[in-house]
């Protein structure tokens, strides 16, 4: 049995096929001969496109680990793995799943693959009990352009340009469940540079306004005390703090839902964001969001929520966090992104003093109302009408063309900060 | 009875949480036994204090009063947006530093390696909060408050993790300078922002709550003895009501010995509604809020704190 053991993790299918994206060199020589050091290799590399830190030095330390193991325990080797490569809890399932996957049966990685390959070109599902993550990572990188990931709403080549364009276009309540999923992975990608704010720290700049006196002495010093050239800082620029409210109530769920995966790669992409949904409740998700794994921050999400798809009360719900959020989330400039229709149980009572309250204690207000989507749009509802003169930007967001555009329009200055250069 | 250090004149720190109570006690500080629990252990197990609540409450306070109480210096860290290590821990003395180089100029023994060693050594540091505390130069363990650490940005909050949790900074041109004692450390924070997990790790953590009346009544007959008694239960039965009310910013014990003060400047006896209304300002600092107790709502809370 262990003999077999040891054969089949030989026989892996990917054990032959050149390892993308690292170039043969002085590591790989460094590697012990034989199938088992690029299995091991690419197993790392599935680990690491699952979102686990696992660098390449990894490779090596998983090597000697199992060197010094052996194959004979099949527990013991994947203890050995398991010791090297995760260094979180919240990595482990993650690491289990992708060991049992990879190492006990070739012919099911392979069935594995055929079954997620069709979800490319749009035929069936992934098996639901594997995260969607993990599924990805195992999926082996099509040839050519696929590899130019960088631009941020870049679509997978599989897509067609016209299925591209109407993706693109297409309101996220109006799309099937297969176009949902697609949609969901390009949300995943997706960020949102907000334009950067002067701070108080300074760094050096050599186009700064202050000089850097102890720069300059140090040159000075070195130079035997003979004069030299001033050093200079200025004052450094950093993304401000964004803080989203998100309206989950029955209206708004179907969008909702969706932009809470794009609310997870915002929080995920730096430090500073906070999230919040209301509907009859406020509830600060933020934490929940924080987890790496997409599938199982929703779902940490999903049970803190307790008024999904219920009624709305904007103008209490404001209020709340006027009053126990605002002072603690929006110091320092931030922004702050109010996603609702501005349909409101409760008639917009109350909600105007509210919005100009919050309006008044953040750098900019900016309304994203998937109402917009339509056409001839009147500002009718009193919700609305109670919202509408305390925000500074006010824009569609009912599909991925409205989201990138965001980033676009969150990048020109605000009414606001227009106002306050122009009486400078 | 707390033992004095004879060399330095330095109080040994409290034995039991009693002790601790009577030494805040000492001080007009009136403490509950949560905080006073934290406060000794905080000296006890020689770890930061992080203190989190509403301004108003009495958070910087209790840095002065342990200050006063242990005989021991106060190294106030104000912490402000930007605030970098020329202003938290040291900075060298440019000027004199320039003076020096002329002057070794002037003499003509300009010798590279020789001068830069002498223009970085302790002569020409500025020493900042944080190496003051660290390394007193009267030999006196301090007690540092590192007042509103929620003003300082995140990179500033790093920096202190590495401070509080050896007890020491680096100077790149003199080495690393550690705390013989570590200092008693306060730090607190109005919550303008989370303060980050790690940092909240190494402290031990105490929520600074509005005073319950008893309390905030044995608060006011400390802090302002000219108060008579009737009036003293009327202020604070009064206070206590307005904190129940869904203010945008409740009135705090500072907020409360304030408008005592005004009261008794005011020759007031007792509370009535026109006074209340005159002298609100004391009390409420949001025009919201001032607002929204309305000349029928001051006599209600009037009547209420006087029945009480």
């Amino acid at each position: 049995m262990r003999k077999a053991d040891a054969g089949m993790i030989d026989s892996v299918p990917h054990a032959g096929a050149p390892v993308r994206g690292l170039r043969p060199n002085a590591f790989l020589d460094a590697l012990p001969r034989g199938r088992l050091a690029e299995n091991v290799m690419h197993f790392v590399r599935i680990l690491r496109a699952a979102g686990l830190p696992a660098g390449p030095a990894k490779v090596l330390d998983a090597l000697a680990a199992v060197d010094a193991i052996g194959l004979d325990n099949r527990d013991d080797f994947r203890a050995a793995l398991a010791a090297v490569l995760v260094s979180r809890r919240e990595h482990q399932p993650v690491f289990e799943q992708a060991f049992a996957l990879f190492w006990r049966n070739p012919r099911l990685l392979e069935r594995m693959l055929a079954a997620l390959l069709p979800k490319v070109e749009g035929r069936a599902g992934a098996p639901e009990e594997l995260p969607a993550r993990l599924a990805q990572a195992m999926l082996p990188p099509a040839p050519g352009p696929r590899e130019t990931g960088d631009e941020e709403t870049e679509l997978d080549a599989a897509f067609s340009f016209s299925a591209r364009e109407v993706l693109q276009r297409k309101d996220f309540a109006s799309m099937t469940s297969e176009e949902l999923a697609q949609v969901k992975t390009l949300l995943r990608a997706m960020r949102l540079p907000l334009p950067r704010v002067r701070v108080r720290r300074t760094a050096a700049a050599p186009r700064g306004h202050a000089i850097d006196l102890r720069a300059t002495l140090r040159r000075s010093v070195g130079a035997g005390g003979a004069l030299t050239p001033l050093r200079f800082r200025a004052r450094r620029r950093r993304p401000p703090p964004l803080c989203v409210l998100c309206d989950i109530s029955g209206s708004m769920d179907r969008y909702a839902r969706m932009l809470l995966h794009f609310l997870h790669a915002v929080t995920n992409d730096r430090h500073r964001v906070h999230v919040l949904t209301f509907g009859t409740r406020l509830t600060n998700i933020t934490r929940h969001l924080r987890h790496r794994d997409v599938d199982v921050a929703l779902s940490r999400v999903a049970e803190a929520v307790e008024d999904w798809a219920g009624g709305t009360r904007i103008g209490r719900c404001l209020h709340e966090f006027n009053f126990r959020w605002s002072r603690r989330l929006l110091g320092q400039n931030a922004v702050v992104l109010l996603i609702s229709d501005g349909l409101d149980a409760d008639a917009g009572d109350g909600l105007a003093f509210e919005a100009e309250r919050l309006s008044k204690s953040c750098a900019r207000l900016v309304w994203l109302n998937p109402l917009l989507r339509y056409a001839g749009f009147e500002a009718r509802p009193a919700g609305i009408r109670a919202i509408l003169p305390h925000v500074d930007d006010f824009l569609p967001v009912h599909n991925l063309e409205t989201l990138t555009d965001l980033a676009h329009a969150l990048a020109r200055p605000s009414a606001r900060d227009a106002a306050l250069a122009l009486r400078a | 009875m707390i033992d004095v250090d004879d060399e330095r004149g330095l109080a040994h720190p409290p034995a039991t949480v009693d002790a601790t109570l009577d030494l805040l006690g000492r001080q007009n500080y009136v403490a509950d036994r949560r905080l006073a629990t934290a406060v000794f252990l905080a000296l006890k197990l020689s770890r930061p204090l992080f203190l989190e609540g509403e301004a108003g409450v009495g958070k910087t306070e209790i840095a002065k009063v342990l200050a006063a109480g242990l005989s021991r210096p106060l190294v106030r860290l104000q912490c402000y947006e930007g605030l970098d290590t020329a202003a938290a821990v040291y900075e060298w003395n440019y000027p004199r530093q320039m003076i020096e180089i002329r002057l070794a100029e002037a003499a003509g023994n300009v010798e590279r390696g020789e001068l830069a060693h002498d223009i970085f050594t302790t002569r020409f540091l500025l020493r900042r909060p944080l190496l003051q505390a660290l390394s007193p130069e009267d030999g006196a363990t301090p007690v540092l408050l590192i007042d509103e650490l929620d003003r300082a940005d995140e990179p500033f909050e790093a920096y202190l993790l590495e401070v509080l949790s050896d007890y020491q900074v680096t100077i790149p041109e003199l080495g690393t300078i550690r705390a013989a004692t570590p200092p008693v450390v306060v730090i607190t924070s109005n919550r303008t922002r989370e303060i980050h997990d790690a940092i909240k790790r190494r402290c031990l953590y105490h929520w600074v709550d509005y005073p319950d009346a008893a309390r905030e009544l044995a608060i006011v007959r400390r802090k302002c003895p000219g108060v008579p008694e009737s009036l003293a239960r009327e202020i604070v039965a009064f206070t206590q009501r307005l904190r129940t009310l869904d203010l945008f910013k409740s009135p705090g014990v500072a907020e409360t010995l304030d408008w005592a003060e005004a009261l008794v400047a005011l020759d007031c006896m007792t509370l009535d509604p026109q006074t209340v209304a005159d002298t609100l300002g004391a009390l409420l600092k949001y025009q919201d809020d001032v607002g929204a107790i309305t000349p029928e709502v001051a006599a209600r809370l009037v009547r209420e704190a006087q029945d009480a």
